[in-house]
């Protein structure tokens, strides 16, 4: 099979399997959807392999590959294909989104099991995968921003998955609202680029801008209209990767299920901005205002969020705003053309947070649906493979070596070192961030595993797996039914699902192991696979100086276990009570106010767009809506016709004969009108 | 004789009957008054039929016979109808149809 076939094998089988699920979901015996939607994942993973070997056998230089199925419109100097790209980029993405996907379908089929829309959910989670292997498998902007929009459909309906909550349908809503913000900046970006380039294929329009003769954009680097593109394309970016200031969508989506906020909002969607600034290199490679753009609000994201995980009690939450700050290096990465590891880095915090979230999940289900910290507490003991997972994900997020996290982060901040200049700034930021990384990750993983065991600890200890009595939104503290739209009262934890436990100890490996594959001034498998994607990149070929690199990575290490120490410090040494903690907080009083409130973004939103929008809405209601069209336009139309029927009613007396009088008349009146003319 | 006698007959003829129309409140009356009308015209009818020398008026009135034949087949059955339903033989009292 040629590699295109194989690249429209990848969105089929997932396809297959929304449709079969959604459609077949009276007849589906048992459990076999999540069976059905596994599979489908699968063999699209296994079609993302396939795709990947033969895309090797091809010359490097013709590795990038698109196939059209038929044109949509070819008029008007329009050319929309339902086209795909094959690149090593996209194999790329293709083979994360699928692997990761598979994993986390089969962590749900345990994790969902008791739930009432078991089959809903799998063919929710289908349509997710099929969108975002059509957005990154995307040969044109029209196709990618399809695929855009889908994901943002699909991560609504899966945030709203539970939409008997009305948390859970509030958090659905306002992720929709600020992604379809972004899929407008989208969607005007392609205008300023299609306007010049006249094409929306992406190689064509890659080529149009790079040409040496007649360059799309000018000779000249930071063309108007290109920075406008690029920087309403970053919009698009930061809304889908909930980047400052378009991010307070995400910790709100974590309402849906925790394998949702797993594959979701951790691995694969919220990394399609970083992929949409890789794929678009060659344009921002000439729109630099653009990049720095990117790389100052990625850096912003990354120590933000940061600080706001610190102050956090919602373990998933706690989570979310460290995938904020990861994504936030990521964009930084991509933006200061450290291209590979930026997307090394996607790949890497895929397996890790994928993994977290995973054993958050299962932290979760042992504490009978309940979220928070404060309430959680010494289940090393009860659960001893969650708190292997947790370490491990944990380490690797924290970057300690030979950790995933460690090699991929570094050599981000490494490229944004080199770059030298103003870009020190963000290199020194991306090491406080690292900081406070390790803090939270391990203040996480002490306050819940260690310590003294609190009562579901000690339950499960026993053997007995807690179930509350009455299940609570662990949001509002409303109590809950169990019908269907609602999280039902049983739960599933690791040790006890073996599902559950394959996706999360395949993952571990991976948490493990994927930062081995590229090792600074060791081996360059990422370099050099994505290097046909990135053939026309400046500055793509790394030529580290090796004294920066040995600082770095030095850095990294001490930087990873200093936060550590100082997690240890705080929550085990100074445990009794969380006596040291609440000594720092009432020490630190207004940072604590700041963090806890998320540096007050929902606030400022709200003051700054909701609530003028609500004032001119209700004004146009008021004066506009009500007094104008509905009583004057409205009311004076309906008055005339009223005033008009009345009158005419008022003749109809029901007289035969007075019926016959008017009759006479006006035939006599006609006659008479004539006779005079004449 | 001039064409103008016809005329003014046939013209008083129909006013009577209009007037008729208008002025009677028995249905059977105002039937016969109605006929009283569409003699009227025929009479102007067959007056110019006269004047022109050809049949054409003639042909009409007859048409109009016709229609008159079936006016009064309707509008007797309907009294008939009222009658039987024991409602008032009065067409000022038979005024539901009003807006």
């Amino acid at each position: 099979m040629s590699t295109t076939t194989y690249g429209w094998l990848v969105l089929a089988f997932p396809l297959l399997g929304t449709l079969v699920t959604a459609f077949g979901y009276r007849y589906l015996p048992g459990r076999s959807a999540g069976w059905i939607g596994t599979a489908a994942i699968f063999l699209a993973f296994l079609a993302a392999l396939g795709a990947l070997i033969s895309l090797q056998g091809h010359a490097p230089g013709s590795r990038q590959i698109v196939s059209s199925l038929w044109n949509y419109a070819s008029t008007m100097g329009i050319d929309a294909q339902m086209s795909i790209l094959v690149d090593p980029l996209s194999v790329f993405m293709i083979l994360v989104v699928s692997g990761v996907s598979t994993l986390i379908h089969l962590y749900s089929i345990s994790y969902m099991d008791k739930d009432r829309g078991f089959v809903r959910y799998f063919s929710y989670l289908n349509f997710f995968v099929f969108s975002m292997l059509l957005l990154v498998l995307a040969g044109n902007f029209l196709l990618l921003i399809v695929g855009w929009a889908f994901v943002g459909a699909a991560s609504y309906l899966l945030i709203s998955f539970w939409y008997r909550r009305t948390t859970a349908t509030k958090a659905g809503i306002k992720a929709f609202v600020i992604n379809v913000l972004g899929d407008a900046g989208l969607v005007l970006g392609t205008y300023f680029i299609f306007k010049h380039t006249g094409t929306l294929d992406f190689l064509k329009t890659f080529h149009a801008v790079e040409s040496t003769a007649h360059p799309a954009f000018g000779h000249a680097t930071n063309n108007g209209d290109l920075v406008a593109g690029c920087i309403l394309l970053l919009v698009g970016a930061f809304a889908k990767s909930a980047q400052i200031p378009l991010h307070t969508w995400l910790p709100d989506a974590m309402e849906g299920p925790t394998p949702v906020s797993s594959l979701i909002h951790a691995a694969t969607m919220v990394t399609a901005g970083v992929y949409l600034i890789a794929r678009m290199h060659p344009l921002f490679e000439r729109a630099p205002a653009a990049q720095d753009v990117g790389a100052v609000v990625g850096a912003a994201t990354l120590l933000i969020a940061g600080t706001i995980g610190l102050a956090q009690t919602d373990i998933k939450r706690v989570i979310a705003y460290s995938t904020m700050s990861q994504i936030g290096y990521m964009i930084m990465g991509v933006s200061v053309g450290a291209y590979a590891a930026g997307l090394f880095h996607l790949m890497t915090h895929a397996f890790f947070k994928a993994l977290l979230f995973m054993a958050a999940g299962s932290l979760i289900g042992a504490m009978g649906g309940e979220q928070s910290l404060e309430k959680m507490g010494g289940f090393r003991k009860a659960m001893p493979f969650t708190y292997a997972c947790f370490i491990v994900g944990g380490l690797a997020l924290s970057g300690i070596p030979p950790f995933s996290g460690f090699f991929s982060k570094d050599e981000i901040l490494l490229v944004t070192g080199e770059r030298g200049g103003w870009h020190w700034i963000l290199y020194v930021a991306g090491y406080i961030g690292a900081f406070f990384t390790a803090i939270y990750t391990f203040r996480m993983i002490f306050r819940a595993f260690h310590g003294e065991p609190v009562s579901e600890a000690r339950e499960l200890e026993g053997g007995h797996l807690h179930h509350a009595a009455i299940p609570r939104n662990p949001a509002t503290g409303e109590e809950e039914d169990t019908d269907v739209g609602f999280p039902g009262p049983n739960h599933a934890i690791a040790e006890r699902a073996l599902p559950m436990r394959i996706a999360m100890g395949l993952l571990a490996l991976g948490a493990v192991g994927a930062g081995l594959i590229q090792i600074p001034k060791v081996d360059f498998v990422i370099d050099d696979f994505l290097r046909p994607s990135f053939a026309t990149a400046k500055g793509y070929e790394p030529h580290t100086k090796t004294g920066l690199l040995v600082i770095g990575l030095t850095l990294g290490t001490l930087i990873g276990l200093a936060g550590i120490a100082l997690a240890y410090r705080i929550w085990i040494v100074g445990g009794e009570e969380l006596k040291a903690s609440t000594a720092i907080r009432e020490r630190t009083r207004p940072l604590y106010e700041l963090f806890v409130n998320k540096w007050y973004f929902d606030e400022l939103i709200d003051a700054l767009v909701v609530k003028p929008m609500a004032a001119a809405g209700a004004f146009a209601r008021d004066t506009f809506e009500r007094v104008f069209v509905d009583e004057t336009l409205v009311g004076g139309t309906t008055g005339i016709v009223r005033a008009g029927s009345a009158a005419v009613r008022a003749a109809q007396s029901g007289f035969v004969r007075y019926y016959a009088a008017l009759l006479v008349l006006g035939v006599a009146g006609v006659g008479f009108y004539f006779l005079l003319q004449t | 004789m001039s064409i103008s006698w016809y005329l003014a007959v046939s013209a008083i003829v129909f006013s009577l009957g209009a007037l008729g129309v208008m002025t009677r409140r028995n249905p059977l009356v105002v039937l016969l008054c109605l006929e009283l009308m569409l003699n009227g015209g025929n009479l102007a009818l067959i007056a110019f039929s006269r004047m022109w020398g050809n049949g054409d008026g003639q042909i009409l009135a007859i048409v109009v016979m016709t229609v008159a034949a079936c006016e009064v087949c309707i509008g007797l059955g309907m009294i008939v109808a009222i009658y039987r339903r024991n409602l008032p033989i009065d067409v000022d009292e038979l005024r539901e149809l009003q807006g």
